[in-house]
């Protein structure tokens, strides 16, 4: 299995783009197409989906015949994770619990992201930073934020 | 001569009292951004973006071109003290800047960078001032099918100067274009792939995608092995060079900027393109090759001036043409659009304050770099003590609560954590994020023209060859692909950013 791996990262970078291409290309063709006088809005998406799973088979090609070999790396799945739910938490919380609350998730979960970093620090640099935010981006540049959100009841 | 009206326009816009405040502060914040390694000014000038919604807009982009050419200049600091390059363009001082340091000479290197900095700097704002005006005059000319020919070569030419594979950045470019297409169709008001969230109807912002590739993507990448950073002089004196240094300067900082103001036009990773270049030149031609590599200055001086000079020529093809060269200019677009200016030729006649005060302001930001950089050395070294632990953090919060506040719309914060995964992934399988953020903000561009030009032409693609100056574009950048592609060449450019591994 020599080729194969030394084949994988081209392989896995080609397949990222031939499954979003199709993945574009398949739901242009729900939008009208049109014609090249006229193009519906499912024209441009169609044709650049198409070309991008061109490419992609092309990058996996290229992969058998001269891979680039180096190994891909281990992924900080643990960092991978609490980062995206950091941000997720933010987003899903910021109008019900409000800026303060979704801010101190948001930076507990990404602080935790460090395996290093122990609870106890998380804790100290989300209240740190939360606090900070605060102060420039509520008092210092007047975003109409509320700090606290409908689902606290004050 | 109108050129002398038109500065002085400039310098009075320039020099209100608020510009320049606001100039400060961007050259302030770019330098730190440069100084501190693990975030660089595009996803800076991204999180700082949202900000700037308020202000006016020849102050918001005074300031966010300020963090862009200051950020040059922190990134000289880092890589001297620590070895550590803040920006990929001062990979080159590193080698030689950090030997003088070793050698406790830190204090001149870094006088070497600054005055080189600020020399180049200087000569690139009146280039841009000469060569803006006429590139603009004939921009005028084009019509529809010329600025798709304009886009497409500005999108191929940036990937022909990138490192890495060309096929896997075309791909890159055509996701990045795709990404572009999601929301409302601007012809016919069809939503696209929005999957009927209202939230995504006016597409993704490129301030999330920004931030995703270039912020946390990045961030992901650090946490997989922490760097320990290592300062070499925890104190630096004796700053100013020798007169021996500054004979030795001269001639490598006027070559450096020739070479940066050249190459800072181009599309693609011209400032790092140029300071990589310099240092092979000054290698070439210098009397000393021996000291190379062993802290010689004229290896700092130049490659730093030629980086200098090319951040502020590629406000050219950005001012002129509307054509952003690299992503942070990708993002300037994107606030020149949200202050409802679109970037191009006519900026020069509708908003002559504007172009030239903006102009004017580098060259005032310049002279606030060398002013503030000497003097402030030691804050800056004390910003490089604080941990990552802490700024990571940072990043996080401050990208999900400023990138919300663009339209209180909870999706542009998933978009970040989707393009920082995906942009994570894509980085980690050997592609490049620039070319995606280049297509993403240029796609919209590149299908209204092309739609337009098919009205124009009734369907017949013939019209991007029949018409001169489109063709003439389109054969550059077919050139440009089979140069990408050759083999030659090819390994002439792995030679050239072989380097940096060093």
């Amino acid at each position: 299995m020599p080729e194969a791996r030394r084949a994988l990262k081209d392989i896995l970078a080609g397949g990222i783009f031939v499954v979003l291409g199709i993945a574009f290309a398949a739901g242009a063709l729900a939008y009208d197409i049109g014609s090249p006088t006229r193009m519906g809005p499912g024209y441009v998406p169609l044709v650049l989906g198409g070309l991008l799973a061109g490419l992609g088979l092309l990058v996996i090609a290229k992969g058998f015949v001269a891979g680039e070999g180096d190994a891909i790396g281990d992924v900080d799945w643990r960092a991978v994770v609490l980062v995206t739910a950091g941000l997720l938490f933010f987003g899903l919380t910021v109008r019900g619990l409000g800026v303060v609350g979704a801010l101190f998730g948001a930076s507990l979960l990404a602080a935790l992201a460090r395996s290093q970093t122990s609870l106890r620090e998380a804790l100290v640099i989300a209240a740190g930073l939360t606090a900070l935010s605060v102060v420039i981006f509520i008092f210092a540049l007047q975003l109409r934020l509320p700090l606290v959100g409908s689902w606290i009841p004050v | 001569m109108e050129l002398f009206g038109n500065l002085g326009l400039g310098l009075e816009t320039a020099l209100s009292p608020e510009n320049l405040l606001f100039c400060f502060i961007g050259v302030v914040l770019g330098t730190a951004v440069g100084v501190l390694p693990g975030i660089g000014p595009t996803a800076t000038i991204a999180l700082l973006l949202p900000i700037t919604f308020t202000f006016e807009p020849v102050s918001a982009l005074i300031m966010l071109a300020g963090i862009y050419y200051g950020a040059q200049y922190g990134g000289s600091t880092t890589a001297i003290l620590i070895n550590l390059p803040g920006e990929t363009s001062a990979a080159v001082t590193a080698i030689d800047g950090h030997e003088m340091a070793r050698k406790g000479r830190a204090g001149p290197a870094l006088a070497a960078a600054a005055i080189a900095s600020f020399v180049a700097g200087t000569v690139a704002t009146v280039v841009l001032v000469l060569f803006a005006p006429p590139l603009a005059g004939v921009a005028l000319t084009f019509g529809s099918p010329e600025f798709f020919s304009l886009v497409v070569l500005g999108l191929i030419a940036s990937i022909a100067l990138a490192r890495g594979s060309t096929v896997k950045a075309l791909g890159m470019i055509v996701l990045g274009l795709l990404f572009g297409t999601i929301g409302q169709d601007i012809y016919t008001g069809t939503p696209r792939f929005t999957f009927g969230v209202r939230e995504l109807f006016e597409g993704i912002n490129f301030v999330s995608v920004a931030v995703g590739m270039f912020g946390v993507a990045e961030i992901l990448k650090n946490l997989e092995d922490e760097q320990t950073r290592k300062l070499v002089t925890k104190k630096i004196s004796g700053l100013w060079p020798t007169r021996e240094d500054f004979r030795r300067m001269a001639a490598p900082i006027a070559r450096g900027t020739a070479l940066g103001s050249a190459l800072g036009i181009l599309p693609g990773a011209g400032h790092v393109l140029a300071s990589f270049g310099a240092y092979a030149i000054e290698k070439r031609v210098s009397k000393r090759k021996e000291e190379f590599g062993h802290g010689a200055i004229e290896a700092v001086a130049s490659p730093e001036a030629a980086n200098n000079a090319a951040a502020q020529t590629s406000f050219i093809p950005l001012l002129t043409l509307g054509l952003p060269p690299h992503p942070v200019m990708a993002l300037m677009l994107g606030a020149f659009i949200i202050h409802g200016i679109t970037p191009g030729p006519n900026v020069i006649n509708d908003e002559p304050a504007l172009f030239w005060g903006l102009i004017v302001s580098m060259w005032i930001g310049n002279l606030f770099l060398v002013l503030l950089n000497l003097p402030l050395i030691g804050i800056w070294v004390r910003m490089l003590t604080i941990p990552y632990k802490i700024l990571f953090p940072a990043i996080i919060a401050f990208s999900a609560i400023g990138t919300f506040s663009l339209g209180l719309n909870a999706w542009h914060v998933f978009a970040i954590a989707f393009f920082g995964v995906l942009g994570y992934a894509l980085i980690k399988l050997g592609c490049e994020p620039a070319p995606l953020l280049l297509g993403f903000v240029l796609g919209p561009l590149l299908e209204d023209h092309l739609r337009r030009s098919l009205i124009i032409s009734r369907g017949d693609l013939s019209i991007f060859i029949s018409r001169p100056v489109s063709a003439v574009l389109l054969t550059m950048a077919v050139t440009a692909i089979v140069i990408a592609v050759l083999p030659t060449i090819r390994r002439k450019r792995e030679v050239v950013f072989k380097e940096e591994e060093i």
